[in-house]
């Protein structure tokens, strides 16, 4: 959390900052300095989730205005966000891509972790289904991210599409600025490990991913 | 009341799951629409309506007063249809207040009682109970109520941008902001539609079914408590009930579904 460092007070008030590149499409009564004050008096914290949850980093800043980040002259500060993102990407330390597809499974089905009700100690599940099509027998998948069904079959195994996976999942937005997808390995939320279990479960020709 | 619940939320859940089982052979999507369906034949909310009712004109408190005369924002004492006119700005508190914040109000000012006390139970807890019982009654109040939320007052107005732009805040280690999960048309989270609450058609979907008593759990949620669970699997800290950015989010998603009918309190899974 320690790249983290932009504090929701500064991001929103300090003139010239990223927040400023977009003062946002909110009406009178919205202002930063309205708007800090209601999050300051609104939250607590509780367990693991503490306030500074609430300090965006610049990608959240910069996602947080639904006019400005999809505009088309919003396309060169997009891909600035997108480099910073994917310069965070560290790869597997010893080189290897793919880890056990049944543990990927597993970490896929899991949604737990990192909310006020989780302890600390808690492993923390990959929520993939939560948003994924992934394996065709489970039927109980979401539609927000795109169908991951055959992922390995359609895409093959070679080195760049090893790497730009595992970029995906360390990273979601080294290559789409305001994805939905949380970044797991920057944030923390999964190991080195359970980010291979999850390549493999995407990857491994002998995975249900790829039947 | 508990007891009683717990039966028909059994009964209920018995009879959904032999439908599901049932049509699931064919059509998951299919087996999922019946079950609902099965769950609009009886909602134990009821039990929680009268509950609610008992509570609003039983005395009590320090000031031995019931809650009959407390203004809900058309005059003291009118709670059919007042419901389907909040989230408002008052006059006496200079306020715009949802109806949890404020039934605290009149909670204090008429019984006397402490509104921390209420404000930081669990919602399991049973001050939160009552306060789940008194919204389960004041919005069946406003059953088949058309939505009423226009924000004309500038302290609506500015009410109503700051829950726009909380909807679209990303913050915490998934950053999650509610527009994540409900900023898209037709998309699910697993099995689950998700509302796309910018519209009106999604925001009248979540607006006119909350508070609604849950089979899964046999709970009564208020929108509060419906609002406080979203934030949780946001990842986010948690919101103080009855706090500014809850009632923020209300006027949004309200002004937003207005002209729709309520059907409050509704069933949910």
């Amino acid at each position: 959390m320690k790249h983290r460092a932009l504090l929701v007070a500064v991001a929103l008030l300090l003139p010239g900052g990223a927040a400023m590149a977009q003062s946002g499409p909110w009406g009178p009564g919205a202002d930063d300095a309205a708007f800090a004050q209601m999050l300051k008096t609104s939250f607590k914290g509780r367990g693991v989730a503490t306030l500074d949850r609430l300090n965006q980093d610049e990608t959240q800043v910069f996602c947080s205005d639904p006019e400005t980040v999809y505009a088309p002259e919003s396309a060169a500060r997009r891909e600035e966000i997108e480099k910073v993102n994917l310069a965070s990407v560290k790869w597997p330390a010893d080189g290897v891509w793919l880890g056990d597809w049944k543990e990927g499974e597993k970490i896929a089905q899991s949604g737990r972790g990192n909310t006020w009700t989780d302890k600390p100690e808690q492993v923390n599940g990959g929520n993939c289904y939560n948003c994924h099509q992934i394996s065709a027998e489970e039927i109980s998948h979401g539609t927000i991210g795109p169908s991951l069904h055959n992922y390995g079959k359609l895409r093959g195994t070679d080195d760049a599409v090893m790497k730009a996976t595992w970029a995906k999942i360390y990273n979601s937005k080294s290559n789409n600025a305001c994805s939905n997808m949380p970044r797991a390995g920057h944030m923390g939320i999964l190991s080195e490990e359970q980010m291979k279990h999850l390549m493999a479960l995407l990857l491994d020709p002998r995975s249900p991913v790829n039947q | 009341m508990h007891q009683a619940s717990t039966g028909i939320a059994a009964f209920l859940a018995a009879v959904a799951a032999v439908t599901v089982a049932h049509a699931q052979m064919d059509n998951p999507q299919a087996g999922i629409e019946a079950y609902r369906e099965a769950l609009q034949d009886g909602n134990p909310a009821e039990l929680h309506e009268m509950a609610g009712e008992e509570l609003w004109t039983t005395p009590a408190g320090p000031k031995n007063a019931s809650l009959e005369q407390c203004d809900l924002g058309l005059g003291p004492g009118v709670v059919k249809g007042a419901y389907a006119r909040l989230p408002r700005y008052f006059a006496d508190t200079d306020r715009v207040q949802d109806l949890e914040s404020r039934l605290l109000t009149c909670m204090e000012t008429l019984q006397g009682k402490d509104p921390k006390v209420y404000i930081d139970a669990s919602f399991t807890a049973p001050p939160k109970e009552e306060m789940n019982a008194l919204v389960a009654y004041l919005s069946g109040q406003s059953r088949d109520v058309a939505v009423t939320v226009t924000p004309e007052h500038p302290k609506e107005r500015a009410m109503y941008e700051l829950g726009k732009r909380l909807f679209f805040f990303q913050g915490g280690p998934y950053d999650f902001s509610c527009a994540t999960c409900h900023g898209q048309e037709g998309t699910r989270i697993r099995m689950q539609d998700l509302p796309y609450i910018p519209g009106h058609e999604g925001a009248a979907a979540g607006w006119t079914s909350w508070p609604a008593y849950r089979v899964s759990n046999g709970q009564m949620w208020s929108m509060q408590w419906r609002l406080n669970d979203c934030f949780r699997q946001q990842r986010f800290p948690e919101p103080i009930y009855a706090s500014d950015a809850t009632i923020a989010l209300s006027t949004y998603i309200a002004a937003n579904s207005n002209g729709a009918v309520m059907k409050t309190p509704g069933i949910k899974r």
